[in-house]
């Protein structure tokens, strides 16, 4: 294989169907066909529904990807696709294909973790990952802090949302308040008009017996949970409603916003200075809120971190970030996965190619 | 003509199948009871057989895949893993009722005759059900619902033996020795391969869901728009 291998990349854990294409580093391919539409009148992503999406569009979205590449199934050296984690009826329809592809074919398959991928999307923007890196993942699914000791080997797990997502609490706020689906874009953009110090939101996991010290740290020193905070919002709601106020949506919105973001990055900041980690890659849906990158630039240049931030197209779920990670993974020389595995839906991001 | 077929509705199983005139010989074949593994086992069984009967994809001259009715998850794998054979192949790709298979191996065994229905499990104490006619085609459904409702026919499948009171209170008939009888793929194909031989067009891949999602629309959505979903 040369150095620079032709890899395809299938990804189908939640709502986003995504084909990418990559050589190396380079990018040649990203089609993503989204069910978010039919999720609108819920209010979130309902499981079945993009499971069955994905059947629909997956082999139009492979056919476009291959079109937009410029290159045939046979040109490719290796195909990889997301084993998890994500909804389990949705990846096994990414699987299935995949599986079948690699059948067809007789090339190599790899079977690769979403979250790892979300980081490895970073060499297609930028190129070579930074050494003493950590990640911040923030999504509708995920809110995670990574410290990547290796990208296609060493990752380690340092926090995590103990309950709801952050873009999951944005979407259970946005439902609140009134603001339609998917919550991120609509909070952020009603929140621009609020006073974000309007009301204090609780900062979940922030008590020093969660924190600790470095030294000493507590239990969930890096973790995060926003399940109290949506209640808080919608006790907030009702608090107006009882007394038949309006309900100040903008100010709550902005609030809301800032009790999140204050603690996603005030925690991922701390990792990294507590690790030894310089650079800061942050990925996921919610990588495009307005707010989110602001404080987090802030913050991260006032701890000497170097942050970066692909571009929006390959922060959100899509098969060129599979394809990406799972290009670094051959060119280390990793073997492929074949065609036994099983999709993992909790795949810890240990596992960041399975192994045969 | 070689036929590939795969069904998913229930067992994961696959066949590769060679027509001469109105007779069918079994090359290989695959099927496995490990539910929820379908996305595991499958691909690798087809490989496994085309290696074994030393046959190239692209000699294949139709996939036939069963669409149902069946659980959700399980039959997406196969119908995911039959477009993507057929894409990389070039092969066209068909659907057929996965009842069919079961009706094909009633009528073939000689056990049915006149109209018979053939049922498998829909979970959720329902069937997956149609009516077929002694040369086993489809005259009416498929249906889920209860076995209570259930034409009164002699009923074949593994459905059959999974609520023999209602569906003998619903004037059905569970016939002996076909109460554990799952979609096979190899008996799809022989019935794929009438239909294509008379004429017939293959469905297409569009699973026969027969139910919709179950999600429900949020009571603060619902507020807003002031409508059920």
């Amino acid at each position: 294989m040369s150095a620079a291998p032709l890899i395809l990349g299938i990804e189908s854990s939640c709502d986003e169907t995504g084909v990418g294409i990559v050589r190396g580093t380079e990018l040649l391919a990203n089609t993503v066909s989204t069910s978010m539409e039919q999720h609108v009148r819920f209010g979130g992503v309902i499981p079945e529904i993009a499971a069955r999406a994905h059947l629909e569009t997956m082999i139009p979205t492979l056919q476009q990807a291959l079109d937009t590449a410029g290159v045939s199934l046979d040109d490719v050296d290796a195909l990889a696709v997301t084993s998890g984690p994500g909804l389990s009826g949705a990846l096994m329809v990414g699987v299935a294909a995949a599986k079948a592809l690699a059948a067809a074919t007789g090339k190599p398959l790899y079977a690769i973790n979403h979250l790892v991928a979300h980081v490895g999307v970073g060499v297609l923007d930028g190129g070579e990952l930074p050494e003493n890196l950590g990640a911040l993942l923030v999504s509708g699914g995920h809110t995670e802090i990574l410290k990547v000791n290796e990208l296609t080997s060493d990752v380690e797990l340092l926090g995590q949302t103990i309950d709801d997502a952050a873009g999951e609490a944005y979407d259970k706020v946005a439902r609140l308040l009134g603001l339609g689906y998917p919550g991120g874009p609509a909070v952020d953009r009603i929140a621009k008009e609020g006073n974000p110090k309007a009301i204090r939101f609780p900062r979940g996991l922030t008590m020093p017996k969660f924190v600790g010290t470095a030294d000493a740290p507590g239990k969930h020193r890096y973790d995060f949970s926003f399940s109290g905070l949506k209640t808080a919002v919608a006790r907030s709601v009702e608090q107006y409603q009882a007394k038949g106020l309006e309900v100040p949506v903008a100010d709550i919105a902005a609030s809301f916003q800032e009790a999140v973001v204050d603690v996603v990055t005030k925690k991922a900041v701390m990792a990294c200075t507590e690790h030894g980690l310089t650079s800061l890659l942050l990925g996921g849906g919610v990588a495009a809120n307005s707010r989110l990158r602001e404080l987090l630039a802030a913050r991260c240049a006032s701890a000497g971190i170097t942050l970066r931030v692909p571009k929006p197209s390959l922060c959100t779920d899509n098969g060129a970030m599979i394809a990406a990670l799972a290009s670094q993974v051959v060119s280390a020389g990793v073997a492929p996965t074949g065609l036994g595995f099983a999709t993992d839906p909790g795949q810890p991001v240990t596992q960041i190619s399975l192994t045969a | 003509m070689l036929l590939l077929a795969i069904d998913t509705s229930a067992r994961a199983t696959a066949a590769l199948v060679r027509t001469h005139g109105d007779r069918t010989e079994v090359l290989e074949s695959f099927s496995t009871d490990r539910v929820n593994a379908h996305a595991e086992v499958l691909a690798p069984a087809i490989a496994g057989m085309l290696e074994q009967a030393d046959v190239s994809g692209r000699e294949i001259d139709q996939i036939v895949v069963g669409v149902g009715p069946g659980p959700f998850t399980g039959l997406r794998v196969g119908i995911a893993t039959a477009q993507a054979l057929g894409f990389a192949w070039g092969v066209p790709v068909g659907g057929a009722c996965s009842l069919d298979a079961v009706a094909w191996e009633a009528a073939a065994a000689g056990a049915a005759t006149g109209r018979f229905v053939a049922a498998i499990d829909a979970r959720r104490r329902e069937l997956y059900w149609g009516v077929y006619d002694d040369a086993a085609r489809l005259v009416d459904g498929p249906h889920v619902g209860p076995a209570s409702a259930v034409a009164g026919h002699e009923v074949f499948g593994a459905g059959a033996g999974l609520y023999p009171e209602q569906l003998a209170a619903a004037g059905a008939q569970v016939v002996a020795g076909w109460t554990d009888r799952q979609p096979d793929a190899a008996a799809l194909a022989a019935s794929a391969a009438r239909t294509l031989a008379g004429g017939g067009e293959l469905l297409g891949t569009t699973p026969l869901y027969l139910r919709e999602s179950d999600a429900k629309v949020p009571a603060a959505m619902l507020k807003q728009t002031g409508r059920p979903a």
